[in-house]
């Protein structure tokens, strides 16, 4: 990770951010909403590794708790954490799975959602669960399946994919 | 060829320190956050943390302005054409409502008119009303915090517009929440429907009184708190209370519309009524709101 790839993926981030509370909030279906940092966090995460990912997650959170006046550093907690996870499956399944974006962001997004339901039921806010899984969770699950190739895509543009060995693979000294 | 085991086994120590390193950082990032949210509950308002979370805020309210200003031609053009679909049916009922409000205008205005002159006998001596003693601050919403948990909204006027915290926000139609976050430029509104959001009301046509709360489906309320014995219809307004007791007082001002009840029940071993009600506002498609910012030299009375 280089300090001008930790830059731009910040600002990418950042722009997400504030595409995420001024635009994509307002894009309702039933009442989920699509999570563009969410998406943009798990596309830089199979890019880039495990390390960047955690540490674009921390960053992304930052942003969005302060951008939305949220407890700080609630949902930092939570994208580390998809951010790890998305760059670890990026290592290991990205070569087996033949939509690794979509897998990805379908698990990140129920991880996301299901850490966050947890967190918040131990802080004391609570939803229905019929509510939660039908009116939010579904609906976000399928917008997120959406903007996944498209942002992979387009991440993959800013970010091209360092050439990593094969697992297993031996070097070209035979 | 001899030399390739020991490449392989190179490699995978390497991987695997790589994964150890990984985890190495995402455990302190994760150690970091749930300081961070210790740190958070733990102060005051006013802490370093909450200080700083401000000035981020400030920071990025200009852009988040940008965004709201890019994105309102295409919001706005959505919410035409869905609204279109409901047009004619809508229409039809609003030919109705408007002649039957033609008839309640008269009769309310004879009745306040008559309201004044006894007050006016009487010395009566009132709580702030609304909109007498208010300014309205007008603003855009400029952001939806994306949480199913909270409900909130972020205007573009804050301090410096003269916006409060604790101050009530309202739309042409009616009650929207409580400024409850500021920043020099932004503030943060927590609607009615927020699970933290409680206000006293009373239902307009039997006065009875109750607290409105958020419902069990996002968007939605009862009215909490009214008694078996209160009469309460279908269709009746619920309007804020703006109660005033020695010191305290309401931080709604008095009559402000709530929303209409939807359905009135109750069963006995309940000590309340249960009361749904509709809110006015449409909060999915909140684009502007009014600050309501009391006159200066009533706001410490």
């Amino acid at each position: 990770m280089t300090a001008v790839e930790a830059v731009k993926a910040g600002l990418v981030l950042l722009l997400a951010a504030l595409v995420q509370v001024s635009i994509a909030a307002w894009i309702e279906v039933a009442e989920g909403h699509p999570d563009v940092v969410l998406v943009v966090l798990v596309a830089l995460a199979l890019v880039r590794g495990p390390i960047f990912g955690a540490a674009a997650g921390f960053w992304a959170g930052i942003v969005l708790d302060t951008a939305a006046l949220e407890t700080f550093g609630l949902t930092s907690l939570l994208l580390t954490l998809v951010g790890y996870w998305a760059g670890r499956f990026g290592d290991v399944t990205t070569r087996a799975s033949a939509h690794p974006p979509l897998i990805a962001v379908a698990l990140g997004t129920l991880g996301f959602a299901l850490g966050s339901a947890v967190i918040h039921f131990m802080l004391g806010e609570t939803t229905s669960a019929s509510q939660f899984f039908a009116a939010v969770l579904v609906p976000t699950l399928a917008l997120n399946m959406l903007l996944a190739y498209p942002l992979y895509g387009l991440i993959r543009r800013v970010f091209p994919p360092a050439v990593r060995p094969r697992r297993g693979e031996v070097s070209a000294a035979v | 060829m001899l030399d390739a085991p020991v490449r392989r086994s190179d490699g995978t120590s390497s991987r695997s320190g790589r994964a150890f390193r990984a985890r190495l950082v995402a455990a302190a990032l994760v150690l970091l956050s749930l300081g961070l949210i210790t740190v958070y509950f733990r102060e005051s308002t006013e802490g370093p943390l909450h200080t700083a979370q401000r000035l981020g805020a400030s920071v990025l309210m200009p852009f988040e302005v940008a965004g709201e200003r890019v994105a309102r031609p295409f919001r706005d053009g959505w919410g035409y054409v869905s609204e279109l679909v409901d047009a004619k049916s809508e229409n039809a009922g609003l030919r109705e409502e408007v002649k039957d409000l033609r008839q309640q205008v008269i009769r309310n205005e004879t009745a306040a008119q008559e309201n004044e002159r006894l007050k006016e006998a009487l010395a009566y001596i009132g709580g702030p009303s609304f909109p007498d003693d208010y300014q309205g601050v007008a603003t855009s919403v400029i952001a939806r915090p994306p949480s199913p948990y909270r409900q909130e909204v972020k205007i573009a006027a804050g301090r410096e517009d003269g916006v409060r915290r604790n101050d009530p926000v309202v739309t042409a139609d009616g009650l929207v929440g409580l400024v409850t976050e500021v920043t020099s430029g932004g503030a943060m509104v927590t609607l009615i429907t927020d699970q933290d959001s409680a206000v006293s009301a009373v239902v307009l046509e039997s006065g009875a009184p109750g607290v409105v709360r958020h419902g069990a489906s996002e968007g939605s309320l009862v009215l909490d708190r009214v008694g078996k014995d209160a009469l309460v219809e279908e269709g009746s307004l619920v309007v804020t209370a703006g109660w005033q007791t020695l010191r305290l007082e309401s931080l709604y001002p008095r009559g402000i519309v709530i929303g209409t009840v939807e359905s009135v029940g109750q069963q006995d071993v309940d000590l309340y009524k249960r009361i749904q009600v509709a809110p006015i506002v449409d909060f999915d498609s909140l684009a502007d709101v009014i600050v309501l910012v009391r006159d200066n030299g009533k706001r410490d009375r």
